[in-house]
């Protein structure tokens, strides 16, 4: 992730040919390249687009998408929807809770996990997500190794 | 000698499952044996079950290799991949397999036969024919055809199409849109996917006659961002038909302009509804607006507007190819033609069947699913998503036929089937449908904004054991009001699910003790 910078954000909103309309989308390119959306890019935003604070913030605290907190470097998801349910996701929430000592929503040693409520692949539940890649039939070993491939990327 | 295709599906399920470390694997054997191979990266035919599913062409026939892992391919080239030879991973020819010849494919019919970025394969495959027989035969015969295929809207609410077509078809104004919503956010439910992985011209050549038919030159794409994989394969699709002339102005001198934006959506279970998904490609909150004005009148951005799911736009191409009736000959009462149901959860051989109306959820979940993944029997099988009922394993005989399953109290929805067995605790998962509204809700409407959370605590309070009489009388009014006062199936139907745990699971909600 790249650290947040002004000239950046600029060059995203010029990307969009700097609409109003395509707010959600700057958002979207925003977070895929800082990870977040800190107070003074909303303050930017706002500036570029010809919006109010209100307008932005309001946007930016709907969708879930938009982390208001820098998260770690990792980001691992875990499908909490029914289908996972039915294959055993609660226990592997519970399970990734103790390995990574860590709640949904918050960040350890460089890692954030998140709840996601489907990812769509229900046929090979359950599913999880880690730094943007989906990966199904997981069970406790297969996340484990999944978690270990994560690391030594690093 | 010519080279050998080998298939190695690029969908999200096959790649979860290791297809990229496979087809890998596959380019490094062949290259090492110095084996002539082209590798193409199809989509799925759907059987998720069987992935990562390879194929190998052999005089004109594919063969099928199920299951393959990276461990697998060395061994695959030594028993003879390339003439089709024995394996334990082999499974015979692709087209006789039984859970994909038994199907009626009419909307899916490409995926996992073509390669989804080529567009000279896609002509080849009746690509573009559709769009051409409208320009040759016009917008009414177009809206016709939908009118006459019975064709309803698949995102769920099941209204027709050619009746919304022929609204904005007929509305006053030069700006339209055609908005396909591919915010595909019920659990159990991947059909979008697999369409627009497998078969992404189609799903845009659809959308090009649909802006043909109604007069529209824009289309938008709201994509849910939980698609990465998609969203690379789907814009790449777009600019491909963009390149070939088969989108932007004046398309093979048809005199009509067409293009296509694609948008992501950032994580809002809400934005598939259809107007805080117009509020959403307008850059806004995803909060739903008051109907009416319906968007066939006052859409997006105030114009009139298209908003269909995908697979109804993706059904389109081939009414207008073989005609509306054909269409209409599948399926039962008013629910015509096919829909593709997603076996899902806790079932042995998930995927999707594409299948015509009628069909029963037994056959789906016996004959192609093979029960269980678990193998224990089925306690609950959720249909139509977050906002469906349970069924209970008695009811299973229902024929899938969109009035049949609202007179159960129940729906068809997306065609999703989610299998749960009889471990399964029905009183959390009636909790979980509170909880999720309460997560999701746009908040506009309080019955849903404050009933969901409300919603919650009454049901922890019946599974604590906590005053449970009055409680449950508690949680059916509140079911009531968040029914009949919401703004949109959010909150007004979270209590479907709900209600269906009360009703065939009322054991569920026994306190510990008494368990």
């Amino acid at each position: 992730m790249a650290r947040i910078d002004e000239q950046m954000t600029r060059d995203i909103v010029a990307q969009f040919d700097r609409k109003a309309e395509m707010l959600v989308q700057i958002l979207q390119a925003i977070v895929s390249r800082f990870g977040w959306v800190p107070p003074e890019t909303i303050r930017q935003l706002a500036e570029e687009l010809n919006l109010s604070r209100a307008d932005v913030h309001g946007v930016v605290e709907y969708y879930h998408d938009f982390r208001t907190e820098e998260p770690g470097k990792h980001i691992v998801k875990i499908c909490q929807a029914e289908a996972c349910q039915a294959m055993g996701s609660r226990e592997l929430t519970e399970h990734a809770k103790k390995t990574l000592a860590i709640d949904l929503h918050n960040t350890n040693n460089d890692i954030t996990l998140e709840p996601v409520y489907c990812l769509g692949n229900c046929a090979c539940s359950p599913a999880v997500m880690i730094d943007g890649k989906t990966y199904g039939r997981i069970d406790e070993s297969r996340f484990d190794a999944l978690l270990d491939t994560m690391r030594g990327n690093d | 000698m010519a080279r050998t295709k080998i298939y190695v599906p690029r969908e999200t399920a096959a790649v979860s499952v290791g297809a990229d470390e496979v087809a890998l694997a596959i380019a490094r054997v062949a290259k090492k044996t110095s084996t002539d191979i082209e590798l193409i990266r199809n989509g799925s035919w759907g059987a998720s079950w069987l992935e990562p599913l390879v194929e190998v062409e052999v005089d004109g026939t594919r063969i099928a290799y199920g299951n393959v892992t990276v461990d697998d391919v060395a061994s695959m080239f030594e028993s003879g991949l390339i003439t089709g030879g024995e394996h334990e991973r082999r499974l015979g020819p692709i087209n006789e397999i039984p859970y994909l010849i038994n199907q009626d494919r009419w909307t899916f019919w490409r995926c996992g036969l073509v390669n989804p970025l080529s567009i000279k394969d896609f002509e080849l495959h009746q690509g573009f024919k559709a769009l051409e027989k409208a320009f040759a035969e016009g917008a009414e015969a177009v809206l016709q055809a939908v009118a006459d295929s019975g064709l309803r809207g698949r995102g769920g609410a099941g209204f027709p199409t050619g009746i919304k077509w022929r609204t904005v078809a007929d509305a006053p104004g030069e700006q339209k849109y055609i908005a396909c919503n591919a915010d595909e956010g019920d659990s159990g439910t991947f059909s979008d996917r697999i369409l627009m992985e497998g078969d992404p011209l189609g799903l845009i050549e659809s959308m090009a006659i649909a802006g043909f038919a109604v007069g529209a030159s824009k289309g938008y794409i709201y994509l849910r961002s939980e698609y990465p994989l998609t969203h690379s394969i789907l814009s790449r699709a777009i600019e491909t038909a963009r390149d070939a002339g088969w989108l932007g102005d004046n398309i093979k001198d048809s005199g009509f302009d067409f293009d296509i934006e694609l948008h992501l959506g950032a994580g809002s279970y809400v934005c598939g509804e259809e107007t805080a998904m117009l509020e959403s490609l307008e850059g806004k909150k995803g909060l739903v607006r008051y109907k009416p004005p319906l968007p066939a009148r006052e859409g997006l951005f105030g114009k009139p507007t298209v908003v269909n799911n995908v697979v109804t736009l993706a059904s389109v191409a081939n009414i207008v190819n073989l005609g509306g009736e054909r269409y209409a000959g599948m399926g039962v009462n008013r629910s015509k033609g096919t829909l593709a149901f997603q076996l899902a959860g806790n079932i042995k051989r998930g995927g999707l069947v594409e299948k015509a109306f009628g069909v029963t959820l037994r056959e789906l979940i016996d004959d192609w699913g093979g029960g269980t993944a678990s193998g224990r029997p089925v306690k609950a099988v959720q249909v139509g998503g977050p906002l469906g009922a349970y069924v209970p394993a008695d009811q299973l005989d229902a024929p899938m036929d969109y009035e049949a399953f609202i007179e159960m109290g129940a729906m068809v929805g997306h065609g999703g089937i989610v299998v749960f067995d009889d471990t399964a605790d029905m009183a959390q998962l009636a909790r979980f449908a509170m909880e999720f509204c309460a997560i999701e809700s746009c908040g506009k409407c309080t019955p849903c904004r404050i009933g969901s959370t409300r919603g919650v605590e009454v049901i922890d309070k019946m599974i604590g054991g906590d005053h449970k009489d009055e409680n449950y009388d508690l949680l059916v009014d509140l079911c009531d009001t968040m029914e009949d006062a919401s703004l949109c199936a959010m909150g007004g139907m979270t209590p479907y699910p709900v209600r269906s745990v009360l009703k065939y699971f009322a054991e569920d909600f026994a306190s510990s003790e008494e368990k």
